[in-house]
């Protein structure tokens, strides 16, 4: 029913939490309470939980602003993390 | 006229990136109308309370935020007044000629300001095809969709040098200050700016970063409507920033939450009437908290932080 779940490890704080595949690694983050981002416009627009993902594949569900993320971070694993969801474990840290 | 200046803020363009699903926003939730699409892909919306052509130009973009806000003037002749001052407070101006980007509207002479945003102004504006009734007039004609915002209501901007875009206000613009929020050493923090009787017709806030806006306001009618947008929050699942909650700046009762593209909303009912002779309202930045959600007492951070 619930679909699977990941868990996205935070390097710089060793946090960690679950994270469903159909929901955005923010929302996951939010709703353990662990950070290190606490709060987001939630629509790819703000640039507040700007991120590199370390390790494990994820997809962009979302438009990420190009003012925070360019094409090339894109590729080099940087998201603002209101616009991704898990397809294995994550590993992120903070930019 | 009654007004010495500016008339209002008539006309904002933003810039979204989910173009669907935040056109969806505005029309379905926000209840805003929509007026017409332009040959580059921009929807023009308007509330159903406001006789102009449009008020509010979606763009889809890379980024989210703001391109430009527009204010209505008198007639020609002030326009052309108003445009000169502008070139004598020293910003250069540009033409934009007629029915050329923005369906319906008559010249604009286009600036920017220290704090980095582009400020419009205009005389002339195409009237709406949907507008409301002016003989033994009902209050609507069509139901109001969704959260049933009335019209384009303000803005707060965030840039650097809001003491000289403050000046600039009053000076150009013909506006007045009700409010204003100042830090220890006595520098402005924000300040609240109004062409009208509304306590803000537009507001600023210090910031480093150029161009920035925190939030566009709507106008409801009142505290009741306030909570069906809140309902519609929820049952949309929009993010939720703040609200229901009362202003002590303005005494707006107000909400706030993020549409699908990331830029702030308010929904806005009340707020008290300004008048220019009335004494300036002023608070110290210690008690901005207060200021700003007056039941709680508490500032948020992500009210403060969180911009597009």
């Amino acid at each position: 029913m619930a679909g699977r779940k990941y868990t996205i490890t935070v390097e710089d704080t060793g946090a960690r939490f679950p994270c469903g595949e159909d929901e955005s690694v923010l929302e996951a983050m939010k709703k353990a309470g662990c950070g290190p981002i606490l709060y987001g416009c939630f629509g790819g627009g703000c640039g507040v939980c700007k991120m590199r993902v370390l390790s494990g594949d994820y997809r962009v569900f979302k438009r990420m602003s190009r003012a925070h993320v360019s094409e090339w971070e894109e590729d080099e694993g940087i998201a603002l993390i209101c616009c991704i969801k898990p397809r294995e474990n994550l590993k992120i840290a903070r930019i | 006229m009654g007004f010495k200046g500016t008339l209002r803020p008539g006309l904002v363009q933003m810039r979204v990136l989910d173009f669907d699903e935040t056109l969806n926003f505005y029309t379905n939730i926000l209840g805003l109308n929509e007026v017409c699409r332009t040959a580059d892909g921009r929807v023009c919306l308007k509330g159903y309370d406001e006789f102009d052509h449009h008020s509010v130009t979606l763009r889809k973009a890379d980024e989210a935020g703001l391109d430009f806000v527009a204010f209505k003037v008198g007639c020609p002749d002030e326009l052309e007044q108003m445009k000169a001052a502008v070139e004598r407070f020293g910003y250069p101006v540009e033409t934009v000629q007629p029915e050329t980007d923005q369906p319906g509207y008559g010249k604009r002479y286009g600036f920017t300001i220290s704090t980095g945003h582009r400020f419009e102004i205009y005389s002339e504006v195409a009237p709406a095809e949907q507008r409301p009734m002016i003989h033994n007039p009902d209050i609507w004609a069509k139901p109001p969709k969704g959260m049933k915002a009335q019209r384009m209501d303000h803005f707060l901007l965030y840039g650097p040098n809001i003491a000289e875009a403050e000046r600039f206000c009053q000076e150009v613009f013909g506006m007045f200050v009700p409010e204003v929020c100042n830090t220890p050493d006595g520098g402005r923090l924000a300040a609240w700016i109004t062409g009208s009787n509304k306590p803000h017709d537009l507001a600023f806030v210090e910031y480093p970063k150029p161009g920035k806006i925190h939030h566009l306001g709507f106008y409801l009618s009142d505290w009741s409507d306030v909570g069906n947008a809140a309902d519609w929050i929820a049952i949309n699942r929009l993010k939720l920033d703040i609200g229901p909650t009362r202003h002590a700046i303005t005494r707006g009762l107000s909400i706030y939450f993020w549409e699908p593209s990331g830029n702030r909303i308010e929904v806005y009912a009340g707020g008290y009437t300004a008048y220019p002779d009335n004494p300036q309202r002023v608070w110290d930045s210690e008690m901005l908290g207060r200021g700003l959600f007056y039941y709680s007492g508490e500032l948020i951070p992500s009210f403060l932080d969180i911009v597009t």
